[in-house]
């Protein structure tokens, strides 16, 4: 099993909910204090390094025109961790492709970011959140076939060496591909894609990218590398190993239970500060037109919305107990949350990534600090004493 | 999950191309006048179809990918749209065709007259979107995927009793409808948002008598706007509806049809 520390480093001094619509979109970037963003950011790096440090791997990822993730160019930050961390490999998962516009420029980042790391990246791809269209400006209309437009292109452009070719598809046009400089690793950095339903899961089997989903707990997970591992054999391909699937999922360890499980309850700011208005949660085109009929027609959300990534409506309404119940939430002792970590890997047929959320909204520097150790230095050797550790 | 049924090549009119489309035909007058929706639900025409309808037979398609009407993979911009219907009039036996564009068929209806078919006689815009006349710090249309559903209701009317109100009382086809114009216009309309740059100049190409019809409390696309597009059309009238919002054939069914009959003599 290989671990990642994730956190969307968060902006998490927020005013009253009560006084703005949308944490989403709309907030005001006036809301920003510079000097504490700036001191926000050392620590969220540190911790990163803290992470390498103590042997585990280091995961970003980007959104935009939210207060719930500052970091607006996963790229940018995977290049700093390139050059702060040791041995860690990078996640970036993912690039939100279809909310970008060029994905050559993409493809010229990763490649960069692979050489500033000695090749210590691994490339991730998402559609790119609904909440996002707006500030990207990206029509939410056929973006699934946008994004695997763009995959294409970017992955064609890490593995072409002898020259430039030609891309005029329908969504991107570019006549004179051939990035300098090229990636580091051969023939690109491995490729993941983060999905949250079954059916979209069939088409990364068939290119034989990782798949990793966020947050959908231990039944939906299993269905969705099900669907993974049923396209494989209906194509003749090799069965997948553990290597091919990840999973993230929010995770605190303490000495004790009730320490773990204080941890956890501030992680779960990042489920309960995501108040978007309907207008931006529901898009049209985004989603098909009757699904987002019958959100328009169903309760207007009063309090904060669900994360979008994940399939669970109810998931802000959770308690503790149900969501470590669902696998969502990993949290206690050391030896607890193996024991969650167990089970979840039984429930799903295997993994062999874990992308654990250990920071967000007010989890401190040093709490934050001694869950990743905590983690790394008792919870690991004992997962991996039952799955067996993956090499990458 | 419900969903809308929709017209095929049996229960459809044959608009070419292979495109069926879910078309309402009213009135039994010598001249055509061809009716282009907007986004709008097709039943709230129903008053203003059935007053044009008085003097002229009139012919009202679901744009593809509105309403109850199929979209080809192919039809993806409103050129496409404006094709269409220059074929449609180009097979009719029609002559003398007024075509009457409402909000978003307003700008197809811009693609058409620029094309300059010989069928058309006149152009009738109401509310139209489809030209950008500010720079680039003016809406020059409200951002309505913006723009929460009540707010809406307040720029799209000015009486919000014209609206479907509360989604969750309103019937469920009615919000399906609405949900689906949603989605097309997205399509057409999300980038360059509900316009098209170049028709800012060839909108000089029009040759018709042109007249602009525009409610005094539009909110998505203000009357100054429907002034200012009246300007670049060359002897186009403007004729403001007061106590409409943005779709005053809903709000002022009559007033808007004897407009136009007026103007087509």
């Amino acid at each position: 099993m290989q671990y990642w520390h994730f956190s969307e480093c968060a902006y998490p001094d927020l005013p009253d909910p009560e006084t703005y619509d949308s944490v989403r979109v709309t907030l005001p970037n006036g809301v920003i204090d510079p000097e504490r963003a700036a001191g926000l950011w050392d620590r969220y790096i540190r911790e990163w390094q803290v992470a390498d440090e103590c042997g585990l791997n280091v995961m970003v990822n980007e959104h935009h025109s939210t207060a719930t993730c500052m970091n607006s160019a996963a790229p940018l930050i995977a290049g700093v961790l390139a050059r702060v961390t040791t041995n860690a490999r990078i996640l970036i998962l993912g690039n939100p492709v279809a909310n970008r516009n060029d994905p050559v420029r993409i493809a010229e980042e990763m490649a960069l970011v692979d050489l500033l790391s000695h090749g210590r990246l691994d490339v991730g791809f998402v559609r790119g959140v609904q909440y996002e269209v707006g500030a990207t400006n990206s029509k939410p209309f056929r973006m699934t076939e946008r994004m695997w437009e763009a995959v294409e292109l970017i992955t064609r452009a890490m593995r072409t060496h002898d020259g430039p070719f030609n891309w005029e598809g329908e969504f991107f046009h570019h006549r004179q591909v051939n990035i300098w400089p090229r990636p580091y690793q051969q023939p690109s950095p491995p490729i993941w894609i983060a999905t949250g339903t079954p059916a979209s899961a069939a088409p990364v089997a068939a290119h034989g990218y990782k798949i990793a989903t966020f947050l959908g707990g231990a039944k939906g997970t299993r269905k969705l590398f099900q669907a993974y591992r049923d396209r494989l054999e209906e194509i003749g391909k090799p069965p997948a190993g553990d290597d091919m699937f990840g999973y993230a999922a929010l995770a605190y360890t303490g000495r004790t239970d009730s320490e773990g499980l204080d941890g956890a309850r501030k992680l779960l700011w990042y489920l309960q500060s995501n108040k978007v208005a309907k207008q931006f949660t529901f898009p049209p085109g985004y989603m098909p037109y009757s699904v987002r009929a019958a959100a328009l027609r169903g309760p207007q959300p009063s309090g904060p919305g669900a994360p979008a990534v994940s399939p669970l409506p109810d998931l802000t309404s959770m308690s503790v107990d149900d969501l470590i119940d669902q696998g969502i939430l990993f949290a206690g002792s050391a030896k607890t949350v193996a024991g969650q970590i167990e089970r979840f890997y039984n429930e799903v047929g295997g993994l062999g990534h874990l992308l654990l959320m250990g920071q967000a909204g007010h989890l401190g520097h040093e709490e934050t600090v001694r869950g990743i150790e905590r983690f790394a230095a008792d919870v690991v050797p004992a997962v991996d004493r039952v799955t067996g550790g993956v090499t990458v | 999950m419900q969903t809308l049924d929709l017209v095929d090549a049996d229960s459809g009119v044959d608009f070419g191309n292979g495109v069926y489309l879910d078309t309402r035909a009213a009135g039994s007058g010598d001249r055509v006048a061809l009716l282009l929706p907007g986004a709008e639900r097709a039943a709230e025409n129903a008053t203003f179809v059935e007053s044009l309808a008085e003097e002229f037979s009139v012919v009202v398609p679901s744009h593809p990918g509105f309403g109850r009407s199929a979209r080809p993979d192919w039809c993806t911009t409103v050129g496409d749209l404006a094709d269409i219907y220059v074929d449609w009039l180009e097979r009719s036996e029609a002559s003398d065709v007024t075509l009457v564009g409402l909000q978003f068929g307003g700008w197809i209806a811009l693609e058409i007259a620029v094309r300059r078919p010989a069928q058309l006689a006149r152009l009738v815009l109401v509310d139209a979107v489809g030209v950008k006349l500010g720079g680039p710090l003016d809406r020059d249309f409200a951002d309505i995927f913006a723009t929460p559903y009540a707010g809406l209701e307040r720029l799209y009317y000015a009486d919000t009793a014209f609206g479907l109100g509360d989604l969750g009382s309103a019937r469920e086809d009615d919000v399906l409808e609405m949900a689906r114009n949603d989605e097309a216009l997205v399509l057409y309309g999300w980038e360059p948002y509900l316009h098209d740059p170049r028709l800012g100049r060839a909108i000089e190409r029009i040759d018709v008598p042109t007249l602009l019809i525009w409610g005094s409390h539009d909110g998505i696309v203000s009357p100054d706007h429907g002034r200012g597009l009246a300007a670049k059309i060359a002897g186009a009238r403007f004729e403001e509806i007061d106590g409409a919002g943005h779709r005053p054939q809903v709000e002022r069914a009559e007033d808007v049809a004897r407009s136009i009959t007026t103007f087509a003599g």
